[in-house]
C-alpha cells in the first residue's frame, strides 16, 4: 500500500509543477492585460484535466476496490447475515451503473463541451420527456430496492421463534455483562434497576422464580449454540451502547429504560470458522457502536459459537446466580425459598435462612417515588 | 482591510443616493445593517471556523492513521491533551470529533454557507435595497457571533469541550458523570446551540420575508434565480426545523440542571441508581432528527442552489428544467421532513416504523436524481468556461451523485443493520453533505467574490485548488467505503482492540496522508481568498457575463445597492446563447421589446405587459416609509 501512497504522491507533485509551471505565464499575461474582458485562463488545461482524472481515477478507484475487496464485509456466519450480504451486493452493483453512467457524463461532457472561440452553446431549456424518463427509471429501482429490503427487514426483525435460546446482555461503561435464562426454564427473571449492586449487576429482582435458575455468563465470553435461534434481549445500565457482531451482521442499541432485542441464528461454530478462514486464533468478536465513553472503542467480548451439546454442558456447569452469591436468598420471597434452595450449595443455606425482610422490593415496574 | 475602505469611500463620493448618511467604523463594519457587510461577516467568521474544524479533523485522522505516532509536537497547542509518552487524550480524541462535527455542520455549513450567500445573494438578486429588517439582520449575525463565542470558550475548558458525538445523545450527554465532556463542555455545548438556533431563525424569517415582499417590479416567482429559490427553502426548512432542535435542547437543560427525567429512566451509574424515571432517551433521538435530517438539506440547498446558477452561467445555457429544479428542491424539501428516522433503524424503534421510513427515504433518490441528471443536460452542447467557482460547481454534481448514492444503501434499513455507525455512513455524508455543500460554499466565494470585495481572485490558483480539493476529497472517502464495509466503527480511538478490525492499516494511513493533502490545498485558498481582496485585479462590471440583477449594481454596490432606480425584470434569469441574440447572455433587465430579433413567439406576447410591469410600484423599501 505504502507504494500508492508514493504513486498518488507522485501524481501530485507533477500535478502541482505542471500548474505552477503554467501560473508563472498567467502571472506574467496578468500584469500586462488590463482589458475588461476576463481572460479563460487554463481553459484546455482543464477540460484535459477532466478527462484524465476521469481515466486515472476511474482506474484508481477499480484497482483499489479489487485489491481491498478480500477484506470488505467479513465471512458471515448467520443466515440472515448472508441474505443481507446478498442484497447488499446487489444493491451496489446496481448502484455502479448511476455511478459510473453520471460520473462519465459529468467528466466527459466537461472535457468534449469545453469552451471554444466561436462556438455557441445550444439554448435546451427543457424537454418533458427526458424528465419524464429520469423520474420514471429511478422511482422503478426504488421501487425494487425498497421491497426486497422491506421484506428481508421485517423477516429479520419478526418475532423470535418460541424455542430460542434468551440470553440477556446488559452494556455498561465499558463492559458487557451476559445473563443466562438458566437450565429448566429458558426465561429470564425479572430485573429492576434499584437492585443493582456490586455483586447483582444486572439487579435480578429475585422475588421472581424465574430468576433462581438465572446464571451470570463469564466476562471472557459470550457462549452460544450453533443452528439454533437466539434471541439477546438487550439492555443498558448507564447510556446508551450498541451490540454489535460483525460476523453475525447484527447490531441492535442498548438503551437504558428501553429494552431491546435482535434474534440471529448462528450457523457456523467458532470451530467451522476456523477451519474455513484457516486461522487457529479466530474467534467471534462483540463491539459496541454507540458512543459511550472514554472507553468506546474496546468496549468489546468474545464470542464462542459451538454445537448445542457442548453448549448445553457448558450451560450446566455455570453456577446459577443464587448458588454463587447464597446471600441473596434473603431476598427470596418466604413462599418461594423452598424453590430457590435447589439452587443454593448445601453449605451455604444457614446464613440466609431467617432472613425474612426480604422480598419486599416491587419487582420489573417501576413507580414515582 | 484598507483596500476595502479606500474603494469604498472613493465610492461614497461618488454615489447620489437619496438615503445616504455617512456611518463610522463600527456602524460600517461592526454594527452594521447593511446586508452585505453581515453577508461578509459570516463569510470570514465561517471561514475561520473552516479552518479549526478541519485542523480538529486532521488531528484525528493522525490519531486513526498513525496510531503509533509520537504527537508532542502538538503538546504546544493543546497541552495536557497530550500525554507525555506523546500520546492523544482518548477523551480528547472524541472532543474532536464532536466539535469536529458541531463545527464543520453548525458553524461553516449552515451559518457560513447561508449566512453569506443568502445574505449577500438574496437583495441584489431580486432586486432589493436590503433585508426586510436590517436591524433583525444584524442581530441574527451578533447571536451567531455570541454562540461563536460560547463554542469557542468551551474548547479550552480544563475538562474538554462537549464529547458525546455531534448528535449529542443523552443519557451520555445528560450525565456529568459519565465523562469528562458531558460537563461544563456540553453545558456550554447547549447554550451556545440556544443562542445559534436564535440566529438561524432571525435570519430564517428576514431571507423569507424578503424574498417574498420586496422583489423587484417584474421579478415573479417563475422568474427567479434558482439560487434565491435555494435560499427560500432552505430557510423554510430552518424555521420550521431548529425550534424542535431548540427544545430538545432546553430539554435537555432541564434533565441536566433541574431534575427532570425527559430523556432519562432506570440509570445505574457510579455505584448509584438514579432517582430518573420514565423517559426516554429515543425521543431526545426523534427530536434531535426530526431537526438533523432537514439540516442535511439546509447545509445542501443553498450549494445546489449556487451550482444551479454558476453551471447554467460557465455552460453559457439556460438551467436544464427550469420548473423541475424547483419542483425538485421543493420535493426534497417535504420529503426532509418525514425521513428523520432512518437514522434510528437500529435503535430500538419499532421494526414497523423503520419499513415506513425506509420506504420514504428512497423516494428521495428520485427528485435527486433528477437534480443531477438535469445539471448533466446542462453542461450538454455547453460552451464551458472553467472558471474556479464551474469546476467547483461541476465537481459538486459529481460528489453529490457519488455520495448520494450510497445513500440508497444505508436507507435500506435491513442493509443499514451492519452499516449504521461505521465508516461506510461517514464517507456517504462526508460525500454526500460535508465535500458537496463545501463545494458550493467555494464555488459562490470564487463566482461572487468581485461583487463582495470589487476585485478578482486569481483563477489559476483558484483552479489549482479545485483540483487538489476534487482529487483529495475522493482519495479520502473512497477507500473510506471500503473500511466501513469491514465494518470497522465510528468514532474509535483506535481500532487495536479488535480481531476484525486488524486490517486496513494501509488504508486509513492512505486516508489521513489524502485528508493533510487536502487540508494543504486549503491554503491555497486562504491564501488567494485574503490576498485578492487588497491586491486582486479591479472586477470589471459583469466578469462572468451573467445575467442576474447583481451585475447591474456598481462594481463595489454602496448601502441600497443600486444607483437611482432599482431596475425592473422582464425574463427569467438563463437567456445563454439564445438564438439570433447578439450577444450569448441577455440580463433580466433587458425587456423583450428590445431584443426582438432573438425573442420566441410567447415572449414577443409578453412585450405588451412591459407597461404594466413598469406602472408598478416600485417597491423601493428606502422611498416608503419606514
Amino acid at each position: 500500500m505504502y507504494y500508492i501512497i508514493a504513486l498518488v504522491a507522485l501524481v501530485f507533485v507533477v500535478l502541482t509543477g505542471i500548474v505552477i509551471a503554467r501560473l508563472q505565464n498567467v502571472l506574467k499575461s496578468f500584469k500586462s492585460a488590463d482589458t475588461d474582458e476576463i481572460k479563460h485562463t487554463g481553459n484546455r488545461f482543464n477540460g484535459a484535466m477532466f478527462l484524465v482524472v476521469l481515466i486515472v481515477g476511474g482506474a484508481a478507484v477499480l484497482w483499489s476496490y479489487l485489491d481491498a475487496r478480500s477484506e470488505f464485509l467479513p465471512v458471515a456466519s448467520s443466515i440472515h447475515g448472508r441474505r443481507t450480504d446478498d442484497l447488499f451486493w446487489f444493491s451496489m452493483g446496481v448502484l455502479t451503473i448511476p455511478f459510473i453512467f453520471v460520473n462519465v457524463l459529468i467528466f466527459f461532457f466537461s472535457w468534449k463541451y469545453q469552451y471554444k472561440k466561436g462556438n455557441t452553446a445550444s439554448f435546451y431549456p427543457d424537454n418533458h420527456k427526458l424528465e419524464l424518463i429520469w423520474t420514471i427509471i429511478p422511482a422503478i429501482v426504488m421501487a425494487l430496492l425498497v421491497f426486497t429490503g422491506w421484506r428481508a427487514w421485517s423477516d429479520i426483525t419478526g418475532d423470535a421463534p418460541q424455542d430460542a435460546e434468551v440470553i440477556e446482555i446488559t452494556g455498561k461503561q465499558f463492559n458487557w455483562i451476559t445473563r443466562y435464562s438458566g437450565v429448566n426454564d429458558n426465561q429470564l427473571g425479572n430485573y429492576d434497576y434499584r437492585l443493582i449492586d456490586a455483586q447483582n449487576e444486572v439487579g435480578i429482582d429475585l422475588s421472581d422464580e424465574n430468576s433462581f435458575d438465572d446464571f451470570m455468563g463469564p466476562a471472557s465470553a459470550i457462549h452460544i449454540p450453533v443452528n439454533k435461534p437466539v434471541l439477546l434481549k438487550i439492555r443498558a445500565r448507564d447510556v446508551l451502547h450498541s451490540v454489535f457482531i460483525p460476523h453475525m451482521r447484527v447490531k441492535m442499541d442498548a438503551v437504558p429504560g428501553m429494552p431491546t432485542k435482535f434474534w440471529f441464528v448462528a450457523d457456523k461454530t467458532t470451530a467451522d470458522m476456523r477451519a474455513e478462514l484457516n486461522d487457529p486464533n479466530f474467534n467471534y468478536e462483540l463491539a459496541c457502536t454507540e458512543i459511550c465513553g472514554m472507553g468506546h472503542f474496546s468496549m468489546g467480548t468474545k464470542i464462542i459459537v459451538e454445537d448445542e451439546a457442548s453448549y448445553r454442558k457448558w450451560c450446566a456447569e455455570q453456577a446459577t446466580f443464587l448458588a454463587t452469591y447464597p446471600e441473596y436468598l434473603a431476598k427470596v420471597p418466604d413462599n418461594l425459598k423452598a424453590k430457590a434452595m435447589k439452587y443454593v450449595p448445601e453449605g451455604s443455606v444457614t446464613a440466609a435462612a431467617d432472613s425474612t425482610t426480604a422480598g419486599s422490593v416491587g419487582s420489573g415496574t417501576s413507580s414515582l417515588r | 482591510m484598507s483596500a476595502i475602505v479606500g474603494a469604498e469611500s472613493i465610492h461614497e463620493h461618488a454615489e447620489v443616493h437619496e438615503h445616504h448618511h455617512s456611518q463610522n467604523f463600527w456602524q460600517k463594519y461592526i454594527f452594521s445593517e447593511d446586508h452585505k457587510m453581515i453577508a461578509k461577516q459570516y463569510l470570514i467568521t465561517g471561514i475561520v471556523w473552516a479552518v479549526i474544524g478541519i485542523s480538529m479533523s486532521v488531528i484525528f485522522r493522525i490519531q486513526l492513521g498513525m496510531p503509533d505516532s509520537n504527537l508532542s509536537w502538538l503538546k504546544p497547542i493543546l497541552g495536557q491533551w497530550i500525554s507525555d509518552s506523546g500520546k492523544l487524550d482518548p477523551n480528547f480524541f472524541l472532543a474532536l470529533v464532536t466539535m469536529h462535527g458541531t463545527i464543520m455542520v453548525f458553524f461553516v455549513l449552515t451559518a457560513g454557507l447561508s449566512g453569506t450567500f443568502s445574505n449577500f445573494l438574496i437583495p441584489l438578486q431580486i432586486g432589493a435595497r436590503d433585508m426586510a429588517s436590517g436591524f433583525m439582520n444584524m442581530l441574527s449575525y451578533w447571536f451567531f457571533f455570541l454562540a461563536s463565542i460560547i463554542m469557542f470558550a468551551s474548547i479550552f475548558l480544563q475538562t474538554g469541550p462537549a464529547a458525546g458525538g455531534w448528535v449529542i445523545y443523552p443519557p451520555l450527554s445528560a450525565l456529568p458523570q459519565s465523562h469528562p465532556g458531558s460537563g461544563m463542555g456540553m453545558t456550554l455545548w447547549l447554550t451556545s446551540m440556544a443562542f445559534f438556533i436564535v440566529s438561524q431563525l432571525l435570519g430564517g424569517i428576514n431571507y423569507i420575508t424578503t424574498v417574498i415582499n420586496l422583489r423587484t417590479r417584474g421579478m415573479s416567482f417563475d422568474r427567479l434565480p434558482l439560487t434565491i429559490w435555494a435560499f427560500l427553502i432552505t430557510a423554510v426548512l430552518g424555521l420550521i426545523s431548529f425550534p424542535v432542535l431548540l427544545s430538545s435542547v432546553l430539554l435537555l437543560i432541564m434533565d441536566r440542571h433541574f431534575g427532570t427525567s425527559f430523556y432519562l429512566s432506570d440509570i445505574y451509574i457510579n455505584g448509584e441508581a438514579l432517582p430518573n424515571v420514565g423517559g426516554s432517551p429515543i425521543l431526545f433521538q426523534h427530536l434531535f432528527w426530526f431537526l438533523g435530517h432537514p439540516e442535511v438539506y439546509i447545509v445542501l440547498l443553498p450549494g445546489l442552489g449556487i451550482t444551479s446558477e454558476v453551471i447554467a452561467t460557465n455552460a453559457r445555457k439556460p438551467i436544464f428544467g427550469y420548473r423541475a429544479m424547483i419542483a425538485s428542491m421543493l420535493g426534497i424539501a417535504f420529503l426532509a421532513f418525514i425521513v428523520w428516522a432512518h437514522h434510528m433503524f437500529v435503535t430500538g424503534m419499532n421494526p414497523f416504523l423503520g419499513s415506513v421510513f425506509m420506504f420514504l427515504t428512497l423516494i428521495i433518490a428520485v427528485p435527486s436524481a433528477v437534480k443531477g441528471f438535469n445539471y448533466i443536460t446542462t453542461l450538454w452542447r455547453g460552451n464551458i468556461v472553467f472558471t474556479p467557482g464551474m469546476l467547483f460547481s461541476i465537481g459538486l454534481v459529481s460528489l453529490f451523485v457519488s455520495g448520494g448514492l450510497t445513500g440508497i444503501i444505508l436507507g435500506n434499513s435491513a442493509l443499514d443493520i451492519q452499516l449504521h455507525d461505521t465508516y461506510f455512513v461517514v464517507a456517504h455524508f462526508h460525500l454526500v453533505m460535508g465535500a458537496a455543500s463545501a463545494f458550493g460554499l467555494f464555488a459562490g466565494v470564487y463566482h461572487w467574490f468581485p461583487k463582495m470585495f470589487g476585485r478578482m481572485m486569481n483563477p489559476t490558483l483558484g483552479q489549482l485548488h479545485f483540483w487538489m480539493t476534487f482529487i483529495g476529497i475522493y482519495a479520502i472517502f473512497i477507500p473510506m467505503h471500503y473500511v466501513g464495509i469491514a465494518g470497522f466503527p465510528r468514532r474509535y480511538y483506535q481500532f487495536t482492540s479488535y480481531d476484525f478490525t486488524h486490517k486496513f492499516m494501509d488504508m486509513n494511513l492512505f486516508i489521513t496522508s489524502a485528508a493533510i493533502f487536502s487540508f494543504t490545498a486549503q491554503f491555497i485558498f486562504l491564501w488567494n481568498f485574503f490576498y485578492s481582496i487588497f491586491k486582486g485585479k479591479v472586477a470589471p462590471q459583469n466578469p462572468w457575463k451573467s445575467n442576474t440583477l447583481e451585475w447591474t449594481t456598481p462594481i463595489i454596490p454602496g448601502h441600497g445597492n443600486w444607483e437611482g432606480e432599482i431596475p425592473a425584470v422582464y425574463r427569467w434569469s438563463y437567456d445563454y446563447s439564445k438564438p439570433g441574440a447578439k450577444e450569448d447572455f441577455i440580463p433580466q433587465n433587458i425587456p423583450y421589446s428590445q431584443t426582438l430579433e432573438s425573442n420566441f413567439p410567447h415572449e414577443n406576447e409578453l412585450i405588451a405587459s412591459e407597461k404594466d410591469i413598469e406602472a408598478q410600484n416600485f417597491n423601493d423599501q428606502f422611498k416608503s416609509a419606514h
